[in-house]
């Protein structure tokens, strides 16, 4: 067995308190998808370009593959299945993509997601030149990004609309 | 009366669980089994004098570790040559693991197996390998010079050699009024999706099975590979594709070295391993595609009418050609277009270099054909001073079926079998406003802007054979299940394939699910592949629905005592034409197809032998007639259906730094009737993005070493949503006659012309030749530089 040394962390995953022993050098993205079992968070490059991990740390986006978990302590981390009720009830921002195909193979889709969220949040009505610039720290292969622009204009009208509705 | 699902723009049902993030990927997959690292060569060309894996001994959590003399049997075998073509006569495949020799940095050496891949790289970083460095081959002219060779038993570097003529071109060429010739390059780019390969095998030590599930495009294909390398029973192996995050070509290639040392080892261990590649590992030890350097000799008339073209290239396909000439075949069998070229040669050669293998890339070689043809048009037109658009008018094909005269990928030959390219070419003039150009440039030159427009004409060979099936089963609850072999990337198929399937039988979209490249579910299908999915499993299905509504159908009819002629299918209830009032759901049809024993539940009861003893002196099923309301079909064409389409783009080039943008970016793209013309807009888009890219931003920056210099996605310049234009586009729909929904392949049609439509644009905006691609701001300011002595072209 490994001896590698340990860290116990104590973090707010998705709403919920969590304390998990980690290895210290283990990344944010790898205790999220390998120990937390959220495996929603996505690893594309594992060099923080092109942004498919990209998680909420207090409320901002962040590449989780460029922070360690402990790293995480104390801080409350939202991932894409923290947006949404699961397939059944998708958040506003899932289902702007849902409603615009704003994805293909869906891969990249959860760091688009939780970025648009914290975006959308500052951003209430953005231009479609603006709803291009937010998401240009991300990348996507398949969709040419036309539909995420759209995606990104939809998100904004749902948002408030469910937060109404809440 | 219901709604036709075909041609409906609805949204995909995959999508829910993808945007929440309950995708299952194949990383997603069993959590905490063992993991696979790969040490791999950093080199480009050596030979391995010996292995030292005794320091990876005392690193804790190391479960194994392998080199080639542990691979078992066949194992230990080269990787299999997929596709055999007469014109390869120096075939070389790698090892999953390398014997003696590494031929291209990345290629693996030696494979640990952990706890975990921290463990596992840490272990790869104590294997020493003592390389003997041998000179490598980068680039197509070393490879042609053949100073040195990739493999000694080829010392011309030459894996394959083709000829094709239709005619006599050089006769042709000869007599024409006016002659040109051309040089042009095209360089290396790569599929890069956003998810990497992948493989897990579990192998089950009780039954001494094996379930393995793979990010590939192709499960049939890799389960028979795997079962051949491990001298297992076909029956004794599943493979099993997962939600893949993009392929875009590169994992058609199978199997890959990866995929048979895991197998292998999961066996060897009796456990579960798992290996995710990852970004560098991507670049390095996968596939890339595109390198060419080209020839063309072509004779016209007056109008710019083609009598001759000879064309020669030579295809760089790296360090080994598992995947034959699949990508230089398209290139020459695609570079006629839609264009009537009465005689025509093309020759090429495919040659080794010490570089990642290549394998297709979207569009897998037809945009190199592309490129030779669009280049040659514009140098047509400006040779004769003519519009761009009128010189393609001229030349375009107008009567189908129109042969070829050329054996394409299928080994069919080439016939384009419908399309109306004058139509298409009246709707870009008019999307892009081709006439208002000359306005909008001489605005722009009084502001001091420079600005060009381009045009660019493809056809694509799609949906080829040699088959794709579809089975599909309706449940006694009336879900219908449809099953077929090919694999999904990102295609909607769990949509498309739905809605061919409700309007065929008949039901609610909401009760069809589709599962897709699952060998336990369709052990026959070959794979998804040069824009096939959508014609080969969609007509697949299409016809095993027609069976299973024709069964449905006589089964209701022996029950309602009426003629199955006079019986329909809406909204998931047979009834009588007319008399909706004698019905009966599909659900209890699906019941009474199976006749019971035993009752499982409520409905089941009525499938029973005193509920339904079946007519005096007649067996319980009616002969001929199988159990279950299921079955299926198979869909295998004569030939490929040729789809097409043109782009046309406005780009701007700054008068000081050269810096290039794309000011609009028009399509008119005609794949047929298209099932739902959402998923295909999607999809035009997704191949603009990969065409943009490629023309401008995308190249694998190798040195003379044969190191590979830009493999992170800090340095390949993969298009983010800054460097893509908004695209506009417009449809035709002429529907192809070789299949009976008269579709065409769409999946690659956005990327091919994307490289001839920026460089046309971009020679239109600065009057300098344009013969060397991908271009980027400092070539082109260095291009500016070297033509300025020269005597400038007319402005246009």
């Amino acid at each position: 067995m490994s001896s590698e040394p340990t860290s116990t962390v104590r973090l707010s995953v998705n709403g919920v308190d969590r304390t998990v022993d980690v290895p210290d050098r283990q990344l944010l993205s790898d205790a999220l998808r390998h120990t937390l079992g959220l495996t929603g968070t996505h690893v594309g490059c594992e060099h923080g370009v092109c942004g498919a991990c990209t998680v909420q740390l207090d409320g901002r986006p962040v590449r989780s593959c460029l922070m360690f978990a402990a790293s995480a302590e104390g801080h409350e981390i939202t991932t894409v299945e923290g947006l949404g009720n699961g397939p059944d009830d998708p958040g506003p921002v899932q289902q702007a993509f849902i409603d615009c195909h704003g994805l293909q193979c869906g891969f990249c889709t959860p760091g688009f997601v939780t970025t648009i969220d914290a975006y959308v949040r500052e951003n209430p009505d953005p231009s479609e030149e603006e709803a291009r610039e937010a998401i240009s720290g991300n990348l996507c292969r398949c969709t040419g990004y036309q539909n995420i622009v759209r995606s990104v204009c939809r998100a904004a009208e749902l948002v408030p609309e469910r937060e109404e509705d809440a | 009366m219901t709604t036709r699902m075909f041609g409906q723009s609805i949204t995909r049902r995959e999508d829910p669980r993808l945007v929440t993030g309950a995708g299952a990927y194949l990383d997603d997959l069993a959590p905490g089994v063992l993991a696979a690292a790969f040490v791999r060569s950093p080199h480009a060309h050596a030979r391995i004098r010996d292995i030292d894996v005794a320091g990876t001994l005392d690193v804790p959590g190391v479960v194994a570790v392998w080199t080639h003399e542990d691979l078992p049997g066949a194992a230990a075998e080269r990787l299999p040559m997929l596709l055999p073509h007469p014109s390869i006569s120096s075939p070389h495949t790698g090892f999953a693991l390398a014997r003696d020799h590494v031929n291209h940095v990345g290629e693996p050496v030696a494979m640990v197996v952990a706890e975990n891949r921290y463990i596992a790289e840490d272990a790869c970083g104590r294997i020493e390998v003592d390389y003997e460095l041998l000179p490598p081959v980068v680039g197509l002219p070393a490879a042609r010079e053949a100073a040195r060779a990739v493999h000694d038993e080829t010392p011309d570097n030459v894996a394959a050699h083709h000829v094709q003529t239709v005619g006599d071109a050089a006769a042709a060429i000869d007599s024409a009024p006016h002659v040109l010739d051309l040089e042009l390059e095209i360089e290396r780019s790569a599929c890069i999706p956003m998810e990497g390969k992948g493989v897990i095998a579990r192998w089950n030590s009780e039954d001494r099975t094996m379930v393995v599930h793979s990010s590939t495009q192709t499960s049939t294909g890799l389960r028979a590979a795997l079962a051949a390398k491990l001298g297992l029973a076909l029956t004794d192996i599943e493979v099993i594709t997962p939600d893949v995050g993009g392929a875009f070509g590169v994992k058609i290639n199978h199997p890959w070295p990866e995929e048979v040392a895991v197998a292998c080892a999961a066996r060897a261990l009796s456990t579960t391993v798992k290996w995710t590649e990852d970004r560098r590992e991507h670049f390095i030890s996968s596939a890339h595609e595109r390198g060419q350097l080209q020839r063309v000799r072509v004779g016209f008339d007056d109008s710019g009418r083609i009598r001759g073209l000879d064309v020669q290239f030579w295809h760089d396909n790296g360090a080994y050609l598992p995947y034959g000439v699949i990508c230089p075949l398209n290139t020459s069998t695609h570079v006629l277009g839609p264009y009537l070229v009465p005689d025509y040669r093309v020759e090429f050669w495919s040659m080794y270099t010490n570089t990642v293998i290549v394998t297709p890339y979207r569009g897998a070689g037809r945009p190199q054909g592309v490129y030779i043809m669009e280049r040659t048009m514009d140098a047509i037109a400006e040779r004769l001073g003519m519009d761009r658009t009128e010189v393609r008018m001229n030349n375009f094909v107008r009567e189908f079926p129109h042969p070829l005269g050329v054996i394409m990928q299928d080994g069919a030959e080439g016939v384009l079998d419908s399309g109306d390219y004058v139509a298409s070419m009246d709707k870009l003039r008019a999307l892009v406003g081709w006439e208002d150009f000359v306005e909008f440039r001489e605005q722009a030159r009084a502001e001091g802007r420079r600005v060009g427009i381009g045009v660019a004409c493809y056809v694509e060979s799609t949906g080829a054979g040699p088959y794709e099936g579809g089975h599909i089963e309706v449940e006694t609850s009336g879900r219908v299940n449809v099953f077929t072999g090919l694999t999904t990337q990102g295609q909607a198929h769990a949509t498309v394939f739905a809605q061919i399937v409700a309007d065929e039988l008949g039901v609610p979209i909401d009760q069809v699910h589709v599962t897709t490249g699952d060998t336990r579910k369709m052990a026959y299908s070959v794979g998804t592949w040069g824009s096939r999915g959508a014609v080969m499993s969609g007509n697949a299905v299409h016809l095993a629905a027609r069976k299973v509504k024709e069964k449905a159908l006589a089964i209701a009819g022996d029950n309602l005592e009426v003629d199955p002629g006079d019986l329909e299918i809406v909204d998931g209830t047979v009834r009588v034409k007319g008399d909706p009032s004698a019905s009966m759901p599909l659900s209890a049809v699906s019941v009474l197809s199976n006749p019971l024993r035993y009752a499982f539940d409520e409905s089941a009861k009525a499938a029973t032998q005193f509920a339904r003893p079946p007519a005096p002196g007649a067996p319980p099923v009616t002969p001929g007639r199988a159990p279950g309301l299921e079955d299926q079909d198979f869909f295998s064409p004569v030939r490929s259906t040729f789809a097409s389409g043109m782009h046309a783009a406005i780009v701007e080039t700054d008068p000081d730094t050269a810096d290039i943008r794309i000011l609009r970016y028009c399509v008119v793209h005609d794949c047929g009737p298209m099932i739902n013309p959402l998923v295909v807009e999607g999809q035009v888009h997704g191949g603009v993005a990969q065409g943009v890219g490629g023309a401008l931003y995308e190249r694998m920056a190798y040195d003379d070493m044969g190191q590979l210099l830009n493999a992170s996605f800090m340095d390949f310049l993969m298009p983010f949503a800054s460097e893509v234009p908004h695209i506009e586009t417009d449809h035709l729909e002429t529907p192809s006659p070789l299949n009976p929904l008269g579709i065409k392949g769409a999946g690659e049609a956005g990327t091919i012309p994307g490289t001839a439509v920026i460089a046309a644009a971009i020679e239109d905006a600065e009057g300098i030749p344009i013969r060397r691609m991908p271009i980027s701001p400092s070539e082109l300011w260095q291009l500016r530089r070297e033509t300025a002595d020269a005597p400038a072209p007319a402005a246009r």
